[in-house]
């Protein structure tokens, strides 16, 4: 296949970008996404040119670290994947594919099409956890009785990968679906009961504090999310969080 | 002002059920005038003169209006700001068109308001509480049946209420999501939800054009 690529070029932080134009020839559909932007990257390479930065790391769907907005949508065209195991099957020959870096103000463009996180991360410091005693007498967490139905719940949750798919997509930016699955994996689990009321409370403040907009329900993230994140967390994050408000 | 997005949600949304219920009321009074000139004026005059509507309902109904379209404002503003640089192309294949575009029909129902406050709030407060004439539990029907003589102005209720079926089709359903509620009823909150944004809007449209042909 050829392609024609309008990709995102920003040298730095602090500088303003561009979309620029790139043909790429003999593209193989059976190529991942990031195996042709590799391809891409070698010949510029070889051309003595700046090669294009993104983000990857696993190529397995695990880490959530690749994080482009293809053809207007995160991770591109297909459905319940991340860009690593987009395959350029999707696409047609003569294709163009315009690619740029998540935009939110909260993920700030480090270079090209690698953007900063570390949001996520702050969030997730702010509760995003279970303390235990691992002193040695911990209980067993198999014996602890978990309603199958809450077990299930909790673990489709727990598979948010937090790549930020959901902010990225979303018109405001906002990143409930992602605080929402970290909110309901542990809300949902008595071991997680524990800490609900001060774990809501601590991961919503730092959520705004990190500029994030306000979730208007439109649904695109739940469409957009790799791992199919539903929706039914944020409303159960609503609750959690007006419970802990009340109760404050 | 609330500084919690959540809060902010839940106060929206809280808002938005409070206008809904007054809307059902609205429309109910509204659409005896189809079949009953005298019941119409009756439950009119009611409304109108009854102290715990006129001193109590009616300014918390007013503050509901205000604090719904601030904080609609206040919100898209916050949500604008979240990304100033935006995408160069972005596919709306994710979310209905209804569903991002909340703040624009919200405008267009904020400005049939203004033309209907002018149309029948304001001439109703000079009435009572600026002029001091002498209460007629008669003249309700006709007062209403007067405003739907110009066509335009019935084009432009009509379009408006269009706007009102697609805000509510959204924001009815996300309203009970964004209070938390999402268990076995929802899926009937949604139908209801459907049903009230369709049937509503429709029969307002309905009333508009019935006095407009028959008065």
């Amino acid at each position: 296949m050829n392609l024609k690529l309008k990709i995102w070029r920003q040298k730095n932080a602090n500088s303003s970008g561009e979309m620029v134009d790139y043909n790429i020839s003999d593209v193989s559909p059976d190529m991942s996404f990031l195996e042709m932007m590799d391809v891409l990257n070698n010949e510029l390479i070889s051309k003595d040119q700046d090669p294009i930065s993104f983000d990857h790391d696993c190529r397995e769907g695990i880490c959530g670290m690749c994080s482009m907005h293809i053809n207007g949508r995160p991770h591109g065209p297909d459905d319940l994947v991340t860009t690593c195991q987009l395959h350029m099957r999707k696409f047609k020959d003569g294709d163009t594919i315009i690619i740029e870096p998540f935009r939110a103000d909260a993920f700030p463009v480090i270079k090209d099409l690698v953007v900063d996180r570390s949001a996520f991360d702050r969030i997730q410091q702010a509760g995003g956890f279970v303390s235990i005693n691992t002193s040695g007498n911990t209980q067993d967490a198999n014996t602890i009785p978990i309603a199958k139905e809450n077990a299930d719940k909790a673990f489709d949750a727990a598979t948010c990968i937090g790549c930020g798919a959901c902010v990225a997509t979303c018109k405001n930016a906002s990143a409930m679906l992602f605080v929402s699955a970290k909110v309901s994996q542990f809300s949902l689990l008595p071991q997680g009961k524990v800490e609900a009321k001060d774990r809501v409370l601590n991961m919503v403040k730092q959520m705004d504090e990190e500029g994030f907009g306000n979730c208007t329900n439109t649904g695109a993230c739940e469409v957009e999310c790799p791992k199919g994140i539903s929706l039914e967390n944020i409303a159960r994050m609503n609750r959690e969080y007006l419970k802990a408000s009340i109760k404050d | 002002m609330i500084e919690s997005s959540i809060l902010r949600k839940v106060a929206m949304a809280l808002s938005g059920l409070f206008l809904i219920l007054f809307l059902a009321q609205h429309f109910t009074i509204n659409f005896t005038s189809v079949f009953s000139e005298d019941l119409f004026n009756k439950l009119s005059h009611f409304m109108g003169t009854n102290p715990l509507v006129q001193f109590i309902l009616q300014p918390i109904l007013i503050f509901g209006v205000i604090f719904h379209f601030v904080m609609g404002f206040i919100l898209e503003i916050k949500n604008r700001s979240a990304r100033k640089v935006k995408y160069s192309y972005q596919s709306g294949s994710s979310s209905s068109w209804i569903s991002r575009n909340m703040f624009f029909s919200g405008v267009v129902i904020l400005s049939f308001l203004g033309l209907h406050f002018y149309d029948f709030w304001v001439p109703e407060i000079k009435y009572k509480y600026i002029e001091f004439l002498p209460e007629d539990p008669e003249r309700y029907y006709e007062e209403l049946v007067h405003k739907f003589h110009s066509p335009g102005r019935v084009a432009f209720y009509s379009i408006s209420f269009v706007f009102l079926s697609l805000h509510l089709m959204h924001g009815f359903v996300s309203s009970f999501k964004s209070v938390g509620v999402n268990n076995k009823y929802s899926n009937t909150i949604k139908t209801m939800a459907i049903a009230f944004s369709v049937i509503v809007p429709l029969g307002f449209i309905f009333i508009a054009i019935f006095h407009h042909l028959n008065g």
